[in-house]
């Protein structure tokens, strides 16, 4: 295998980034984004990205729920009998998301509310089934890491973008776990306070995460000639 | 010796396997969490009853504003006689205590029957009040539980010292559809609710009418396009405040003799 020294590695992990591997982390950030080129996961993308945080949240709970399915699947994956195999990802998908679920209500019940429904529905998040069936049951534990990883990641960048953008014009301000919503404009600029701003109320509505998204993919293929179909 | 992995024997073997250590590792999670959500779930409960008093509260001082706004905490019998009354600091653990009582589960367990305004099954069930001190004024805060469009909706209610005056409202909903029935939890529509008050006599003591119908006193108007979340509302409030002003007809006739 190849080694490569430009990426800040473990050396006894190096085989982990072959040129190979490096491309199913890098991979599903542009080329095959789960997004804006498999379109799959477009549900949750449209219904939680009001506010960064929520976002922040969602991509990790996604995060922990990709990685530990892609692994725990690859392990098995000489164990898992045919027959059942869709139950078995399934079962182990659900438990992740569950397990997810009850840590945010714990720690974070007030995010946890807001994200509601959507944090369940992560079990029938196609990213995160589509990766186990198509990747984790044919490949060893440590590419499988490395494609939960970027699919997690390439999902969360699209969320990450789509919420800022729906955030800063929706309510002219930006959260952060933790930090709360920040306002950034001074009050003064407001039309309520007799000012000139009004903030974007469309932008907090779904439609307009959906062409949030459609933008992101328009900027996308007009970089990435590779994207386009022919005819 | 090689094993079949798509023998039926194997399948089976291995689902069982596979059913134990996910339960268990559900079961170890949930159990350990518990306490966390829990507490969690307490203090929200205390920022809801506040919030139907109109005072603001944050998960990390709702303790010490519910302590300092709450007078006591009283549990009633669906006949509307007193049960018990608690004091002091609340104790998520002491089941006697009327903070505790999980009206939700009663709800679930107790569903009345399809037009039973008077609620005829909740005999054994208790149900709390929270008496509140706010600026020399006292409130009395009525939590209840119902059934909206997909899943259970519930609210806090505040009346003024005579039992009559709506002064806050505060209600929530598990699943209801966002835009629409959702909206019930909204400021727009728990502020009509403010200043209108019950009405003396059953079983209809407050109405919620069906889109820009005109209201008097006792009703406000419904959600748009959220009929039955609205419907649900009405449903339950007139419910619960049937058995509540048992309890405050006692009370008043208490304080009169």
């Amino acid at each position: 295998m190849s080694t490569d020294t430009n990426i800040a590695v473990e050396t006894k992990r190096e085989s982990l980034f072959s040129k190979k591997n490096r491309k199913l982390l890098k991979d599903p950030l542009d080329d095959s984004n789960p997004i804006t080129v498999q379109v799959l996961g477009i549900c949750s993308a449209l219904a939680i990205t009001v506010q960064l945080q929520q976002a922040v949240i969602m991509s990790l709970s996604v995060l922990f729920v990709m990685i530990g399915g892609n692994v725990i699947i690859s392990l098995l994956r000489n164990m898992v009998p045919d027959r059942i195999r869709i139950i078995v990802q399934l079962v182990v998908v659900a438990s992740l998301v569950i397990i997810v679920d009850q840590v945010l209500k714990a720690f974070q019940p007030d995010i946890s509310e807001k994200l509601s429904v959507f944090v369940g529905l992560i079990i029938t998040n196609c990213i995160i089934m589509g990766r186990l069936e198509a990747f984790a049951l044919g490949n060893k534990p440590g590419p499988s890491l490395l494609d939960a990883i970027g699919n997690a990641m390439g999902y969360a960048w699209i969320l990450l973008v789509v919420s800022i953008v729906r955030e800063i014009f929706g309510s002219g301000a930006i959260s952060l776990p933790g930090m709360g919503q920040v306002k950034f404009l001074p009050s003064s600029w407001f039309i309520s306070e007799g000012g000139f701003y009004e903030n974007n109320n469309l932008m907090i509505l779904p439609p307009m995460a959906l062409i949030t998204v459609g933008l992101i993919i328009w900027i996308q293929r007009s970089r990435n000639a590779a994207l386009i179909e022919e005819n | 010796m090689a094993i079949n992995k798509n023998g039926t024997g194997y399948t089976f073997g291995f689902a069982i396997v596979m059913v134990v250590v996910v339960g268990t590792a559900l079961a170890a999670t949930s159990i350990s969490l518990k306490p966390l959500q829990q507490a969690n779930a307490a203090d929200k409960k205390m920022m809801d009853i506040l919030g139907a008093i109109k005072v603001d509260s944050q998960r990390d001082n709702a303790k010490e504003l519910f302590a300092e706004y709450v007078a006591s905490r009283v549990a009633i019998d669906a006949s509307g006689a007193q049960v018990s009354v608690k004091q002091g600091e609340v104790s998520t653990t002491d089941a006697t205590d009327p903070f505790n009582i999980d009206i939700k589960k009663d709800y679930r367990s107790h569903k009345p029957a399809k037009g039973d305004l008077s609620w005829t099954n909740a005999d054994d069930l208790t149900f709390p009040v929270f008496e509140c001190q706010k600026e020399g004024q006292t409130y009395y805060v009525v939590p209840m539980v119902g059934s909206g469009l997909w899943g259970p909706i519930w609210g806090y209610v505040a009346l003024e010292g005579d039992m009559q005056t709506i002064y806050g409202a505060k209600f929530d909903h598990k699943t209801e559809t966002p835009g629409l029935g959702a909206e019930i939890k909204e400021s727009f529509f728990t502020e009509k609710f403010e200043g209108k008050t019950l009405a003396e006599m059953g079983p209809t003591y407050f109405s919620v009418l069906k889109g820009g119908a005109l209201t008097d006193l006792h009703s406000v108007d419904g959600i748009t396009g959220g009929t039955i979340t609205s419907k649900g509302v009405d449903e339950m409030l007139n419910r619960t405040m049937g058995i509540y002003l048992k309890y405050f007809n006692n009370a008043t006739q208490r304080a009169q003799r």
